[in-house]
């Protein structure tokens, strides 16, 4: 193997990684403030693609103007998923949530097949992100440059709001304690439903790249991409926005790079995440980034 | 102020509270004592809505408080420093007072406020930048006060601020609260360091599992027999 191809192969690891890293975002914070799994976090990824897909092929619109509706819509769709399938369960047991989770992701799935349709769309990519590109003596396709951009972009932003920001104080406190955030007279319930919005938003934007990178969408294409990063908030450190980025973009290129270097195991290639999660729960079950909440004055 | 009529609180089957009075006048220093699981945590928690009531009623400024969210009883100048500092361990202690004034507008009163808390704390000035969670207890129960002071209370409820610190720090905190009080802020005192509480306050409320069971003037109560047989350690 050449170093141009080795080289090739990392842009196209890093692009998946950086994916990896927006949707395992979602997860972390949630988690974060809840101590809640969302189950539903990989349809919503899937639910942007889609909702990219309509705007720019039933309403036409513009690309870019169709993907800031997808990810608008997507944002409020989590935010609504929180308010009617987990608020009205804030005081139950935490088990109770997890199956209203559960559940909620069975029904975006299900009803994805019913209104979506269960074969595959190809995604209308637009020019832009379609190209062939040649950097140095490497050709890659534009949206795998631009991925890793964009999430960089969108990740600087996400850093700003959570440590600049009163909401982002406020979502970093509600992840301590939420009873004295109330006596600050924070409106829990709004920053919760900012944090969903938050995440449901890094989803869209993964599943509107994702529908470029692999250009189709099917109801079911959020499951193993969602279970995946999952794995990368756990192996990050759950509750660590840093610790999931880091946890994306390491099984993205493990996977990517596994296939590549040893194409014997292509068919495994989604055990690998699967793989890294049992050797970091047996060796460091807190994650890389991850701290023992176990503190209390 | 504050009027707590007949309160009832359960727990599940567990009778927490079981129709308790208290009168809390603008501008006093009022403290209620007793011992553990006497109901007294219970009684502020109800106060700020986050114990549900199951009879009776608070009254504040002349508005009933049932059913209020506690956002918007903090907005109303009622604010509770909880048992055991709660500071946010991961945020600095600039970031908590910038929390203790989450739901305020007013900027210029908010600026003005902090200096006023940099001013009682210097302690706190100093540390800025610093994570709350690397602060000793005193330092701790110190911003605790301070980003209560930020939600710019009008009566100030506070749950054992001296649990658990060093007798110098204790003395430190009780002229704290006084010095709070002199600003004009109402104060509603719970202590089980009774001593030091009835010293300060201007009246006093004895609590004994959900009932009170006596009540005066701080210094009246101060020289009790059954207060200092029970609460005072002196025989």
């Amino acid at each position: 193997m050449t170093f141009e191809i080795f080289l090739q192969h990392l842009s196209n690891a890093v692009s998946l990684g950086s994916l990896y890293a927006l949707i395992a975002i979602g997860y972390t914070m949630v988690y974060g403030i809840l101590r809640l799994i969302n189950f539903a976090h990989g349809d919503i990824f899937m639910l942007g693609g889609y909702f990219a897909f309509y705007a720019l092929t039933t309403f036409l619109m513009p690309w870019w103007v169709g993907f800031i509706v997808a990810i608008g819509l997507t944002a409020l769709l989590g935010m609504s998923i929180e308010k009617v399938a987990y608020r009205p369960l804030r005081d139950s047991p935490k088990v109770s949530v997890l199956i209203s989770a559960i559940g909620v992701s069975f029904l975006i799935e299900s009803l994805g097949v019913v209104i979506f349709g269960g074969i595959q769309k190809a995604f209308p990519i637009p020019d832009l992100f379609g190209k062939v590109m040649m950097i140095g003596n490497i050709y890659i396709v534009s949206v795998n440059f631009f991925i890793p951009v964009i999430a960089f972009i969108f990740l600087v932003g996400l850093m700003y709001l959570i440590n600049k920001t009163k909401t982002g104080m406020a979502m970093r406190a509600l992840s301590r304690d939420h009873e004295t955030a109330r006596l600050m007279g924070i409106d829990v319930d709004k920053v919760i439903a900012y944090t969903f919005g938050l995440g449901s938003l890094l989803a869209a934007v993964g599943g509107i790249m994702w529908g470029m990178k692999y250009p189709q969408l099917y109801p079911l294409m959020g499951v193993m991409p969602g279970l995946k990063c999952f794995i990368a908030a756990v192996v990050g450190g759950i509750g660590n926005i840093t610790g999931a980025v880091l946890g994306g973009l390491i099984i993205g290129i493990l996977e990517i790079m596994t296939v590549a270097f040893l194409p014997d195991l292509t068919g495994y290639r989604d055990a690998f995440a699967f793989i890294l999660l049992i050797i970091i729960l047996l060796v460091k079950p807190t994650g890389l980034m991850g701290e023992n909440l176990a503190e209390k004055v | 102020m504050l009027k707590i009529r007949d309160l009832h609180v359960n727990y599940g089957g567990i009778k927490a509270l079981k129709g308790i009075n208290i009168n809390v006048p603008d501008g006093k220093i009022i403290t209620l004592i007793g011992g553990n699981g006497a109901g007294k945590s219970t009684t502020l928690r109800a106060a700020v809505g986050l114990v549900k009531l199951s009879g009776g009623s608070i009254l504040y400024d002349n508005n009933d408080l049932t059913g209020i969210k506690t956002k918007d009883i903090v907005s109303k100048g009622l604010v509770l420093v909880p048992e055991g500092r709660r500071v946010f361990a991961n945020l600095t202690i600039h970031e908590n007072l910038v929390l203790g004034a989450y739901a305020r507008k007013d900027k210029l009163e908010i600026e003005r406020d902090r200096e006023k808390v940099l001013m009682l704390f210097p302690r706190l000035k100093e540390r800025l930048k610093q994570k709350a969670g690397t602060l000793s207890g005193g330092e701790q129960q110190m911003l605790a006060v301070g980003r209560a002071i930020m939600t710019k209370p009008k009566l100030l409820m506070m749950d054992e601020p001296s649990l658990g610190l060093a007798p110098l720090i204790v003395k430190n905190i009780f002229e704290i609260i006084q010095n709070i009080n002199k600003l004009g802020v109402t104060i509603l005192l719970i202590e089980q360091n009774a001593k030091a509480a009835l010293e300060i306050a201007d009246y006093g409320y004895v609590m004994e599992t959900g009932n009170i069971v006596m009540e005066g003037p701080g210094r009246e109560l101060l020289n009790n027999e059954d207060v200092k047989k029970a609460y005072l350690g002196i025989a």
